[in-house]
């Protein structure tokens, strides 16, 4: 187990590395740079002006050098400033980090619960009007962009019934305390909720019935086993082996989700970061913020591997 | 003669079929799996219950340990019938009767160690306190002869017999007074199949246990059973002593069933003659006596009149279901 899970992170890094030079190419490949960002911003540049700024952010050099460099650099876990921020990229980044983890993991705990209640009632439910409501919902939950659910909520519960904030972080100048800002989160949380708990519930209840018609729950029955005994330890425990592996790897992809919901709802986290770190070709901090995004899927693959082996007793990792 | 341990009378099962279409008016068609089945099984008893697959063998074992409830009849115990019971009462009744499945591999549950596997039931029912059931679950693994250390492993680290043999220990556990096993040996290989029967044997004689076995095969049986219940589309068509049933079968199923042996050195052209003919379906019985389309003797009373069953002449364990019986 511990083998299994040192040379899954040696493979991890070797799987940052590349995906540092190719992200590194990718922004290398974009159109301009950000010289001619500053010089958009302030037209009384001079030409002289605009080749001692490129050779002292280095981009006079050819693309392969400059990776080197930062590779060099990297290694000494020096990341280089944040060029709109004039900040290490890692200050500027830790806060933001924080945000997003913060955003996801209440996201997850919230959707993964909920997904997999709904999904346990409608698989004992099955066929019938309560499964039915179940499954609409879950559908209207995958079919909904994300996106535009976010503005209906921000409409309906911040416009119309002004329960909640329609964006920000906390209240500005207000008491900064925990219900404060928790305020802030459930819109956010809804979206995300709504956008990943639908596909889990379905996954729930597929696996679920499926465990159900199995010759040992029968078995269980016939000890005389409760129907809760025979739903939480005989069939949840077994139809959550494919769940909890999808589960975790689904940490990936809400990393893509929380980009989305960060921006419309106005929230400083890892998403909104690299978005305007691009936009703005800040390239010290994209690649930090992509590579992050990368190690981020690599650990849930790892975390899935590792939940698998731990609740499935017929697989062992070597 | 003794009082009987367990006694069904007139056991009925039902199935509700889906309807094909959504279109399709009124109720749905039923299958009757099981229709009016009566016999009872006495203490230390072994009954052997046999007839071709989809005949409600199964779902006879299934209704008798509480898995499908029966549409009409009776399932006594010591004299109390189950199914007038308070859930409580019965709960502990059936701690009495425990059942071993057909197929070892998918009767386990994959996430539950053997020694849980094992003690669950005596948790569900309530029997000793943990260390007690610790010491009972190493009594029984043992009971089985498999090696303490098998209860800490998982039920895929074992073998189809194996497995079959920690189906059995499961099922020792409540002590219970009646087993009822639904074909156990179906899913083995022929090596083991003696193995496993040899033990439910052995286990049975030590425990004084009566024995409903299940199966479709009439030599297996003849090593086991006191006697023997033949079933035919729901219905029990003979049932009779083991010497009586295979030395002088009545109804001519069970004559045909046991024509059909294969006998060691006979060569291959009599390898045992088949029954013409497939199983009907239950859904659509045939009128009569179920077996008139197959059966040589068949009469135009066949058709329309569906014989009970009722001794048989000059021996009165015997019974059969039949207008023309032996």
């Amino acid at each position: 187990m511990l083998r299994f899970i040192l040379s899954r992170l040696v493979q991890s890094l070797v799987v940052l590395l590349v995906m540092s030079f190719v992200i590194y190419g990718l922004i290398g490949l974009m159109p301009g740079d950000p010289i001619d960002v500053m010089v958009n911003s302030n037209p009384g540049y001079t030409a002289a002006d605009v080749a001692r700024l490129r050779a002292q952010y280095g981009l006079d050099q050819p693309l392969l050098a400059r990776y080197w460099h930062w590779l060099v650099a990297a290694s000494g876990l020096n990341f280089g400033y944040s060029r709109t921020y004039q900040q290490p990229v890692l200050a500027i980044m830790l806060p933001a980090l924080l945000q997003t983890a913060k955003l996801v993991l209440i996201a997850f705990a919230v959707f993964s619960t909920l997904a997999v209640t709904l999904g346990v009632i409608a698989s004992l439910y099955r066929g019938t009007i309560v499964d039915r409501a179940i499954n609409l919902l879950a559908f209207a939950g995958i079919s909904i962009p994300v996106f535009f659910l976010a503005l209906i909520l921000i409409y309906l519960f911040a416009v119309r019934l002004g329960w909640f904030p329609a964006s920000g972080m906390f209240t500005i100048g207000g008491p900064q305390s925990f219900a404060d800002s928790a305020k802030y989160y459930v819109l956010p949380v809804l979206t995300l909720t709504a956008a990943f708990g639908g596909s889990f519930t379905r996954f729930t209840r597929a696996s679920m019935v499926e465990v159900l018609r199995m010759d040992y729950i029968r078995t269980a029955r016939a000890k005389g086993a409760g129907p809760t005994r025979i739903v939480l330890k005989h069939a949840l425990r077994n139809a959550l082996i494919p769940v909890v592996t999808v589960l975790a790897l689904s940490f990936g992809s809400l990393m893509g989700g929380v980009l989305i919901t960060e921006t419309m709802f106005a929230q400083r986290g890892m998403g909104k970061l690299i978005f305007e770190a691009i936009l703005g070709n800040d390239f010290n901090l994209a690649l930090m913020g992509l590579l992050f995004a990368t190690s981020a899927t690599l650990f849930s693959n790892l975390l899935a591997d590792i939940a698998y082996a731990w609740l499935d007793p017929r697989i062992s990792l070597t | 003669m003794t009082r009987p341990l367990v006694e069904l009378e007139g056991l009925t099962v039902h199935f509700a079929m889906p309807r094909k279409s959504t279109l399709e008016r009124g109720p749905g068609s039923v299958l009757q799996a099981v229709s009016d089945v009566s016999f009872s099984i006495a203490p230390g008893e072994t009954l052997a219950l046999v007839g071709e697959s989809g005949c409600g063998k199964t779902t006879l074992a299934r209704a008798l340990v509480g898995l499908y409830p029966p549409a009409r009849g009776a399932i006594r115990y010591k004299g109390t019938d189950l199914l007038a019971m308070s859930a409580r009462e019965r709960k502990h009744t059936r701690r009495a009767i425990q059942m071993i499945f057909q197929d070892p591999y998918e009767s386990l549950n994959p996430r539950l160690p053997v020694s849980e596997v094992i003690t669950e039931p005596l948790v569900i029912h309530g029997i000793g306190g943990r260390a007690e059931r610790a010491l009972r679950a190493r009594e029984l693994i043992h009971l089985v002869g498999l090696p303490q250390d098998a209860l800490n492993r998982y039920p895929h680290q074992f073998s189809g017999g194996q497995r079959q043999r920690i189906a059995i220990a499961r099922a020792l556990g409540p002590a219970p007074e009646l087993m009822v096993a639904d074909e156990p040996l179906s899913a083995l290989d022929v090596s083991i199949q003696s193995q496993i029967l040899n033990l439910m044997g052995q286990l049975r004689d030590q425990h004084r246990l009566s024995l409903l076995f299940i199966s479709h095969d009439l030599a297996v049986v003849h090593h086991l059973a006191d006697r023997v219940a033949v079933m035919y589309l729901g219905r029990i068509v003979e049932i009779a002593p083991r010497a009586e049933l295979y030395d002088t079968p009545s109804h001519p199923y069970s004559r045909a069933l046991i024509d059909a042996i294969p006998r060691v050195g006979q060569g291959r052209r009599s390898r045992g003659r088949s029954i013409p003919g497939d199983l009907p379906s239950p859904l659509n019985p045939p009128a009569g006596c179920a077996f008139h389309p197959r059966c040589p003797k068949a009469q135009p009373v066949c058709r329309n009149e569906a014989p009970v069953l009722a001794p048989v002449a000059t021996r009165p364990l015997q019974f059969a279901a039949c207008h023309f019986k032996e």
